[in-house]
């Protein structure tokens, strides 16, 4: 069957390296120039437990991965039990057992075709290592899929490059033998994926595009405490420290990682955290220091499902609101949500701008569906992040005489220097302070302060675009989102405009300030609108309705530690 | 320290560290008495304000940020030492200090002293150690003794005293010293073997609060205190000798307990060999290397 969308699911147990084999499946496929959107589903522990891969290849653009899989390999018997309903109509699972002796469950789907490959027997006929039954399932995959095994040998060696070439070989072999056990043995040939046009394509997650832009806009010190699903980006800019020239510290807790940031930013160097909501909890007081003492900030938050420790590993859109007021007092801050990973290389290289710019803290969401899955690009321009160090001063031919750090000036802003300047010394200040810095408690002073650091938003909001639409211009539901539910919507909308009900998307991607202007005109010309977010109490209504006072009714919540599925999505709309 | 000291473009006094502002603490605060102890030590090294930077928490000294001229943080409370953490990171030629309170830097901010010390990035700490919270009204700090009664503990604390010097010793800090605010010719001796120092200085001195504290007088310090400087037999580069003064409590050992070479935190980051991160060109950071690596 010739077909252009293939998505096949690994699972097995913890500790058996399933992420990495994963990793080569949608590597192997997106060198060839295949669009592949992947997602990783592990709990929170290194040993036992249940893992599982899943990636969705296709010769066409895709916006997120779906729930019906074409190709399940399974690795031990649970993944069957907890995945065999996710199987499209005559899909086919991959499971331990030899050609022509029937799997003997009471559990069997007729339409199921089930594909026995013997991984013990192989392991211990050819004295491989447990952990190559991976390579062996990917080659019992490809020979489903009539795909040859060259691309997959390719990022094979270079996933293990750092190995033992004994690792790599006997995964090599492993991924032989599982491709011609189901090819000679079995004979079957499930699927013709379509070939495309060979074209290399970046595979990157949202963490991995943060990451980048961080290194594009001169991010010269990061500073993390480690915790899931935010630690690649700290492993990413440990790697990167020597070659690029960035100082990255883990720090003893997230206290002290935002105030090291701030001490750096301070000093004059861009300056970059990353946490998820535990440890951005911890920084929160500490917000209100860099936005006092006009600070630049930027703090990524990886958000996962909470309160507490929560479900570390999973997914949820839980701490929107919560990142919006986080902190006591008033003060200016800006909240951003890509939606995919070229959106956060595009927005981070922008918020280390606006941080610079208005010296104030600036809040980049993603969750861990966005944080830790795979998406591939033809491309990322590094050129659509032009550094803007506007309002630093670096010599002090650019400081008047009797300079004022906190000058009361017409937009807000008071230019700073850079640390070590001989004209630019200044105490800078976490009480409420007069244009010198020296603290001040009289009246006068606090109102004139505070209206200076919030006058900023008249120049900031020029930097706010309105949220984006998508699809029709006019449509019979509105969709309203936000963050990574982009992806899922767009996919949903694939189809869902192919039927009756015609349907758009309004995706917010700047959250904070609010923008209010072609929000309202969208609100009101919509012939129904329905919130989609990943979270229990739909925080994008209540920003909405806070905002505009528009209470959208209809919402369509997903609260289960799980991102959206397209599937999902097109039966609650078709049930409205 | 590695702080530049240029040729001087005017010769240096004490009162050049003034700020317009005039110090509002009570007379007769310990905090007069380390305030001119740095003006003075400054001045000597030569040390040009804009060549430091001092980051305070909160607290009695922290308000000292108003009243002395450098480049200043004042910070949140017990956030001092990260800040200047990462601001000395990006600007290592700069002298870094932080000034804490002892509620400040070992209550609130304890984590990040113990940390601090081990990390031995080339800064000094000196702690405002009053033995109680004096900014909110007199409560029971980290370093008040058992039994201290206050608005806190009116029947006594309960806990034993954290005991600064010991903590600074077993955490890894690599100049260690203990000044008394009524002894400024000692405490400037100190202080400038601190900030001449390479690796992470902990200066704890002991500095009444004659508002709040009733006990830890300057009578009882010039009565209780003796001079490790003094003693022939004391060698200050030896921990466990130096763990042994820490825990006397009859009579209170000033000067230097420990002081060991160690390479700083910044001698093991090639990334600012050549020169800080704030002097770093990122106009145009070129990434296509990194982005390959993803294909």
């Amino acid at each position: 069957m010739k077909v252009t969308n293939i998505t096949w699911r690994i699972g097995g147990e913890a500790g058996f390296g399933i992420l990495t084999s994963g990793n080569i499946f949608s590597r192997s496929f997106s060198k060839k120039g295949y669009f592949v959107i992947d997602n990783i589903e592990y709990p929170s522990l290194i040993r036992g437990g249940h893992n599982t891969f899943i990636s969705r290849i296709s010769c066409e653009p895709i916006y997120s991965v779906n729930h019906d899989i074409n190709i399940l390999a399974a690795l031990n018997h649970e993944t069957i039990g907890l995945h065999q309903e996710e199987v499209a109509y005559g899909g086919h699972i991959i499971y331990e057992g030899e050609a022509g002796k029937q799997e003997k469950s009471n559990n069997i789907r007729k339409d199921i075709k089930y594909i026995p490959v013997p991984f013990r027997r192989i392991i211990s006929e050819q004295g491989l290592h447990r952990v190559t039954i991976n390579s062996i399932a990917i080659g019992a995959s490809m020979a489903l899929m009539s795909h040859d095994l060259q691309s997959v040998r390719d990022s094979m060696t270079e996933a293990f490059r750092e190995k033992d070439a004994k690792i790599t070989g006997s995964n090599l072999k492993a991924l032989e033998l599982g491709y011609k056990y189901v090819k000679e043995k079995m004979g079957i040939k499930a699927y013709e994926l379509e070939i495309v046009k060979p074209a290399p394509r970046l595979l990157l997650t949202g963490n991995d595009a943060v990451f980048l832009a961080g290194v594009r806009s001169g991010c010269k010190f990061y500073a993390a405490y480690p915790m899931t699903p935010a630690s690649s980006i700290l492993h990413s800019f440990a790697a990167a420290e020597e070659g690029y020239n960035i100082v990255t510290k883990h720090a003893e807790d997230e206290i002290a990682v935002i105030n090291m940031a701030i001490g750096a930013s301070f000093a004059g160097a861009r300056a970059m955290a990353a946490t998820s909501g535990g440890g951005f909890s911890l920084m929160a007081e500490s917000l209100g220091s860099s936005a006092m003492t006009e600070t630049p900030l930027v703090v990524v938050l990886c958000q996962r499902p909470a309160p507490a420790t929560g479900l570390p590993t999973w997914t949820e859109q839980g701490d929107m609101l919560f990142s919006l007021f986080a902190s006591h007092g008033e003060f200016l801050r800006v909240v951003l949500a890509p939606g995919d990973p070229e959106e956060c290389f595009n927005i981070t290289g922008k918020a280390f701008n606006i941080a610079e710019k208005y010296q104030i803290p600036v809040i980049i969401l993603l969750d861990k569906y966005l944080s830790e899955s795979h998406f591939t690009y033809g491309s990322l321009d590094p050129r659509k992040i032009k550094t803007d160090r506007k309002n630093l001063i670096t010599s002090d031919s650019g400081i008047p005489d009797g300079y004022m750090r906190y000058k009361d000036t017409s937009d807000g802003i008071s230019p700073r220097p850079v640390l070590g300047l001989k004209k630019g010394v200044h105490i800078a200040n976490s009480d409420e302070h007069d244009e010198y810095g020296f603290t001040a408690e009289d009246g006068h002073n606090r109102r004139r302060m505070t209206d200076k650091r919030f006058r900023k938003i008249g120049s900031l909001m020029t930097e706010i675009p309105p949220p984006r639409k998508y699809g029709p211009a006019s449509a019979d539901i509105t969709l309203w989102s936000w963050g990574s539910c982009k992806g899922p919507i767009l996919e949903a909308m694939k189809i869902l405009n192919h039927k009756e009900k015609r349907v758009n998307l309004i995706h917010f991607n700047h959250l904070y300030p609010f923008e209010h202007e072609m929000t309202e005109k969208y609100l009101e010309e919509a012939n129904m609108n329905v919130v989609i977010e990943n979270n229990k109490t739909s925080q994008l209504s209540k920003l909405i309705a806070m905002n505009t006072g528009h209470r959208i009714m209809n919402k369509i919540l997903k609260y289960s530690g799980r991102q959206f599925l397209p599937e999902e999505i097109i039966n609650s709309i078709e049930k409205i | 320290m590695a702080a530049e000291q240029k040729k001087s473009e005017y010769s240096l006094k004490p009162d050049d560290f003034n700020t317009s502002r005039r110090p509002t603490w009570c007379t007769g605060c310990g905090n007069y008495g380390i305030w001119n102890s740095l003006k003075k030590v400054f001045a000597e090294l030569k040390l040009y304000p804009h060549q430091i930077l001092i980051v305070y928490g909160i607290g009695c000294c922290g308000n000292g940020a108003n009243f002395l001229r450098t480049y200043s943080f004042h910070s949140l409370h017990g956030r001092a030492l990260p800040v200047a953490a990462g601001a000395r990171l990006a600007a290592h030629r700069m002298t870094v200090l932080a000034v804490t309170g002892d509620g400040d830097g070992l209550g609130i901010g304890g984590n990040h002293f113990i940390h601090a010390c081990r990390r031995n990035i080339d800064m000094v700490n000196i702690l405002h150690d009053n033995r109680v919270y004096g900014l909110t009204t007199g409560q029971t700090s980290p370093t008040s003794r058992q039994g201290f009664k206050s608005r806190s503990t009116p029947s006594g604390a309960l806990e034993t005293a954290v005991n600064p010097i010991a903590l600074a010793i077993a955490s890894g800090a690599t100049f260690i010293a203990r000044g008394f605010a009524g002894d400024p010719s000692q405490l400037q001796e100190i202080l400038k073997k601190a900030i001449k120092h390479k690796g992470f200085s902990f200066v704890d001195v002991l500095q009444p609060c004659v508002t709040f504290n009733k006990i830890d007088t300057y009578r009882y310090y010039r009565e209780n205190i003796y001079r490790l400087e003094d003693d022939r037999d004391y060698k200050n580069d030896d921990r466990c000798q130096a763990f042994e003064r820490a825990l006397e409590t009859e009579k209170i050992p000033t000067g230097i307990f420990f002081r060991t070479e160690r390479p700083s935190y910044e001698d093991g980051l090639k990334q600012i060999e050549r020169k800080p991160l704030v002097e770093h060109i990122i106009s145009d950071v070129d990434i296509n290397k990194l982005l390959n690596s993803y294909y």
